[in-house]
């Protein structure tokens, strides 16, 4: 099974961070290159350049924002093999912003 | 069929259902199926068992209901060619049927599994609770749906949701791996202890503690020699062993130093009292479930009120509070210290409590400031408190004893 991780973070916490924080991530990416988990992984651009679309009645509806209205948003995302839900939040615990924010562990629709 | 058959069935399919049941699960990797396959198994039993019940009724269960999963899956496949179904098959099939000569293959370790998925974390607590009543304990949803108050389509929907999840995000069908298993059997813990604690403050006929007290010594079985198990086995069976003395024939509230302690249950005190010092040792530092056990013991084990070690049970509270502080703990530990101080003292720490606002809208609190107000002859700011008290209180027997305690301080001065 595929799971998505999604990383929730308040935004400008990721560059409160101590320097040292891009390489912890640098070092949580390879590990999982390495382990063979790892499918992709993107940061995102900052919550202002969202937009939210909705289908409502068949129509696309685009709304500027996040969809979550909390503190915190949506900052990036890992895409990870995962054998259960058990293995994907033990990666998604590792995540170096799990300390500060949140991640969202989603189980992804196999394709075909 | 005669009563006596019936029972028997009844009294069968109590004992095997949630092991079969668990069994089922691992087999068909699909709760309905299981308990589809299981409902059928049952109404096959009720016919085949009538002239002579099987050697081993748990391996008939899971051989009827295995091949009766087979068959929905099948009828399924005829109808609408449904690949997934297919792949169903070919998965049961693959798997070992269990051996109905052998009583030991699977059900012990398939119900560790049942347990820990439907007290799995990635489920809300509620569903984890309705689940494991559901399923481990084999409780219908409408009895499941009575305790806890909600009508029994809310609880419906509850196990449906619950179900759905275990399968959509892939919950896994195990016991869990040693790294997690401490933290995940603190889970299950804290699942009983609710079934448990909420029957405690239910209204008498309503009463799950039997349902806990039974899982926690199942657990206790498959899981030897684990403080955290023992003690809280040890915790309830000490609390539980009071009831019959807990409310009078009006069902009003008999505090503990008022009961009639001839009328608690003094097997399951034994039965208590005697894993409460395994599960103290049996980790260091121990659970708060076995000190709290140690204080139950405690309590269970002076002959009269006047005896009881109220200063060994201050010191058990502060051992408490050091492994698990909580309002509710500092609270008890206030109230026992007013035992070996004084009333005085213990009123500072339960209004310094107050004060912090930590257990606003709990019925205790002012039900203990009141209480030390009283013993302080300070009868105005009693009164209050157990005013206050009665806002709060949830349940009928609680507010009666309030009113009781409100109308003695009016009459004397």
């Amino acid at each position: 099974m595929q799971y998505m991780l999604l990383i929730y973070t308040v935004e400008g916490d990721d560059e409160a961070q101590p320097g040292s924080i891009m390489e912890e991530f640098g070092a949580f990416t390879q590990g999982i290159v390495q382990s063979g988990a790892f499918k992709a992984a993107d940061r995102l651009k900052p919550v202002a350049t969202a937009t939210t679309v909705r289908v409502r009645d068949g129509k696309t509806l685009n709304t500027d924002g996040p969809f979550a209205e909390t503190r915190e948003q949506l900052g990036g995302y890992y895409l990870v093999e995962a054998k259960d839900l058990d293995e994907a939040v033990a990666i998604a615990a590792k995540i170096p912003s799990a300390r500060y924010g949140s991640v969202e562990v989603r189980p992804v629709w196999a394709m075909g | 069929m005669g009563d006596g058959v019936g029972l028997r069935l009844d009294e069968a399919f109590r004992r095997h259902g949630p092991e079969a049941l668990a069994t089922l699960i691992r087999l068909t990797g699909d709760f309905d199926l299981a308990e589809e396959g299981l409902q059928e198994a049952f109404a096959a039993a009720t016919l085949a068992w009538a002239e002579a019940p099987p050697a081993n009724p748990r391996a008939w269960l899971i051989t009827v209901g295995r091949r009766r999963a087979l068959d929905q899956l099948r009828r399924r496949i005829a109808f609408r060619a449904r690949r997934d179904a297919l792949e169903a098959v070919a998965g049961i099939e693959r798997q070992a049927i269990p051996d109905e000569a052998d009583d030991t293959a699977f059900g012990d370790d398939d119900l560790l599994r049942l347990i820990f998925t439907c007290c799995h974390p990635a489920l809300a607590l509620e569903a984890q609770v309705a689940l494991t009543l559901r399923t481990v304990c084999g409780l219908a949803t409408a009895a499941v749906a009575r305790a806890f108050l909600v009508a029994e389509e809310t609880m419906a929907q509850r196990l449906v949701r619950a179900k759905a999840k275990i399968r959509a995000a892939g919950i896994p069908y195990r016991t869990p791996p040693r790294e997690l298993l401490a933290e995940r059997t603190d889970g299950v813990l804290a699942v009983i202890y609710l079934v448990f604690t909420e029957a405690y403050a239910g209204e008498p006929g309503r009463s799950l503690a039997g349902e806990a007290i039974g899982l926690a010594r199942r657990l206790d079985a498959l899981l030897p020699a684990r403080g955290a198990i023992q003690g809280l086995l040890a915790l309830m069976l000490l609390h539980e062993a009071r009831r019959p003395a807990r409310h009078d024939a009006a069902g009003d509230i008999v505090l503990l130093e008022d009961q009639d302690r001839g009328l608690w249950d003094r097997a399951m005190i034994a039965e208590g009292l005697a894993l409460v010092a395994p599960a103290l040792t049996a980790d260091s530092p121990p659970s708060p479930y076995a000190v709290q056990a140690a204080i139950a013991a405690l309590h269970d084990e002076a002959a009269t009120a006047a005896d009881t070690d109220w200063r060994q049970i201050v010191a058990l509270y502060a051992v408490l509070m050091r492994l698990a502080p909580s309002p509710v703990i500092e609270l008890n530990h206030a109230a026992a210290l007013a035992m070996v101080d004084g009333p005085a003292s213990a009123l500072q720490r339960v209004d310094a409590l107050a004060a912090r606002g930590a257990l606003a809208g709990y019925d205790v609190l002012p039900a203990v400031r009141a209480d030390l107000l009283r013993r302080l002859g300070r009868c105005a700011e009693a009164r209050e408190a157990y005013e206050d008290a009665l806002r709060l209180a949830r349940h009928d027997p609680e507010r009666r004893y309030f009113t009781r305690r409100l109308a003695e301080l009016s009459v004397s001065p």
